[in-house]
């Protein structure tokens, strides 16, 4: 009983994290079908924004709110990865709809492009991207209006903004001799986000040991959850987002922005992929290198769960989970101590975390070849319509 | 080439429409209009632009030259929503209902249309009911899983919901079994009696081009012949109709 209960907490634990990190993932490319490549760096953004929530409120006029800084971080982290897929979406994927291997390519540029920004960023790059930005925003409104309607202004505008590119990185290197401004804000290192004091400890429930940094994961995947299935099932955005991910040309027919919901869908989906990161803290340091530990895995539990099936998503995440942590720990083991050499032999060489993973692509794969529409495939006339 | 001008009491009025798909010259100067209160109707053979035009009204498709005004505002620079929201109601050729989405959220989608969207309206209007009751009975099954005659009382009780001034109908009766064909003409000929608004309607069925008050026969793209129905011969009408 022991051993069981051990094994579904632990399963559930580990299938928490990939349903927080699959949940804005099975939003983004369940229901709107954009390979965003760059989602785990969104992950990547929301925990370096519990990093900074932290560093915030540790000293200073706020600190009698430090033992709560992870609640906060939250909704931070939601906004700031939110706002980050926003400007994703306006600038770069809005652009390649309908063109999922770009979309692919792109997103996996952009992701390269953040991991080496939380690397490089400092007071003085910013400086001088805001610069470059302001420039190459504001150069329409200080030139004749007249220059920007003529057939030479495509010419123009991209003449204006390799200009403001210029500025911005001629301020922003003359600024980094400020040894201040200079300074990396994160530095390629791991950083480390202590856990709050009340998520230390542990609780011991019927002979098990469950960490609470674990629980309080478990109780915001179920948080985030029922949010999400809520927002999308009952609020007046969520049954737009259903329509326009069906059929957009007919849901623009019905007078629903589609444009606006386009944005705000990869805005929802962005910030939940920051509530993961801020999940993500909780378990280890963490590094630009981050996003690229669970998007493979994110990936894989939407398309195991069904694709736009909210709880094929929550099904495939846990069951992963406890296939994962059933293989890597070796609990087969204790349940059938007398299986056969060759199979004992076999287990136990895939009784690692990182052969477990090797065990669990391979089961996907091949579960695939034979259920390709995942777990849960769209049934009925609807799948024709 | 001189255009009709548009007076004050065209609801829809379109002149010298020209649509290309490509370089593929699809819509040839067409002028149309259409009255409140009155349904007119698109008759040809398949592949003259009947469709084409409609999706050009509600805005799917750009004009090259040409304008479309309804009540006399320009819609040439809307995009689709936009005009939604403007008074026209689009139901499509083959329904388009939304398939995973409830009876009731395809209809509460019909209320986006109207000012404040499904955020201030949540009231789903009886008359819909009354005009198709079986939309009442089915209201929580997934319009994906309802039949073709179904569906298409459901997207036509969709766009009333909108309160549209313009109803755009690209062959409700097309596939659909005769008893619910008799029941969406019906359904039509009320909306038209007791909400006044215009019709425009493309279809192959007789009985239903009958029961407008105006027809426009196409041919290659463009409008060749138009008048009251009451005035198109048997043999006229069965020359457009022919498939």
């Amino acid at each position: 009983m022991t051993l069981f209960l051990d094994t579904l907490f632990n399963g559930l634990a580990i299938g928490s994290v990939l349903m927080l990190a699959a949940l804005g993932l099975a939003v983004v490319f369940g229901l709107m079908g954009v390979i965003n490549m760059a989602h785990g760096e969104l992950m990547m953004v929301g925990a370096y924004t519990t990093y900074v929530v932290q560093n915030l409120l540790k000293d200073g006029p706020l600190e009698a709110l430090f033992p709560v800084y992870i609640l906060l971080a939250i909704p931070c982290a939601f906004l700031v990865s939110g706002l980050a897929g926003l400007l994703l979406e306006k600038t770069v994927i809005r652009r390649l709809y309908g063109r999922p291997l770009e979309t692919l390519l792109a997103t996996w540029g952009v992701s390269l492009i953040l991991q080496q920004f939380v690397r490089s960023v400092s007071s003085a790059f910013i400086i001088g991207l805001l610069l470059a930005v302001a420039v190459g925003l504001l150069a329409p409104r200080f030139t004749p209006a007249v220059w920007w309607r003529q057939t030479w202004t495509p010419l123009l505008r991209a003449g204006s903004w390799v200009v403001a590119v210029a500025a911005g990185v001629i301020v922003g290197s003359g600024l980094g001799a400020v040894r201040a401004l200079h300074q990396p804000w994160f530095s390629a290192r791991n950083i480390d986000v202590t856990a709050p004091q009340w998520l230390r400890g542990s609780i011991d429930l019927a002979g098990v040991t469950m960490p609470s940094a674990r629980l309080f994961i478990l109780a915001l995947t179920a948080l985030a959850l029922v949010a999400v299935n809520w927002f999308l099932q009952k609020s007046a955005w969520g049954i737009r987002i259903r329509a326009v991910t069906q059929n957009r040309s007919m849901s623009s027919c019905l007078g629903i922005p589609t444009e606006t919901v386009d944005a705000l869908t990869f805005f929802v989906g962005s910030g939940l992929a920051g509530i993961a990161g801020v999940a993500v803290t909780l378990l280890g340091s963490v590094g630009p290198n981050l996003g690229g530990n669970y998007i493979v895995l994110a990936f894989m539990v939407v398309v195991l769960g069904g694709l736009g099936k909210l709880w094929g998503t929550v099904v495939a995440a846990f069951l992963l989970g406890i296939v994962d942590y059933v293989i890597g720990s070796g609990s087969l083991l204790l349940i059938w101590p007398t299986m056969p050499a060759a199979l004992n032999s076999t287990i136990t060489f895939f009784a690692t975390t990182s052969m477990a993973k090797v065990l669990v692509f391979i089961l996907i794969m091949v579960f695939l070849q034979f259920r390709p529409a995942g777990l849960f495939p769209q049934k009925g006339r609807m799948v024709e319509a | 080439m001189t255009m009709t001008p548009i007076d004050d009491q065209e609801l829809l009025a379109v002149r010298g429409l020209n649509v290309y798909y490509g370089e593929s010259h699809i819509l040839r100067d067409v002028d149309i209009s259409v009255r409140p209160g009155q349904m007119a109707c698109l008759i040809g053979l398949n592949g003259v632009g009947k469709t084409t035009l409609l999706k050009t009204i509600i805005g799917l498709l750009r004009q090259r030259s040409g304008s479309i005004h309804l009540d006399g505002h320009d819609l040439s620079a809307q995009p689709p929503h936009e005009r939604a929201r403007g008074g026209i109601g689009y139901v499509p050729q083959g329904r388009e209902i939304i398939p995973q989405l409830t009876v009731r959220e395809n209809l509460l989608l019909g209320l986006e249309a109207r000012e404040g969207g499904i955020r201030r309206h949540r009231h789903i209007d009886p008359l819909v009911f009354e005009l198709f009751p079986i939309l009442e009975r089915f209201l929580n099954r997934r319009g994906g899983d309802l039949s073709g005659g179904q569906q298409q009382q459901l997207a036509i009780a969709r766009a009333l919901l909108g309160q549209p001034r313009l109803l755009l109908l690209d062959e409700p009766t097309e596939g659909i079994q005769p008893s619910v064909v008799l029941d969406i003409q019906r359904a039509v000929a009320r909306i038209l009696r007791e909400t006044g608004i215009g019709v425009l309607l493309v279809e192959h069925h007789a009985s239903f081009v009958r029961q407008s008050d105006w027809y426009y026969a196409m041919q290659k793209g463009g409008v060749v012949a138009s008048g009251a129905t009451t005035q198109l011969s048997q043999e006229t009408l069965h020359r457009f109709l022919s498939v």
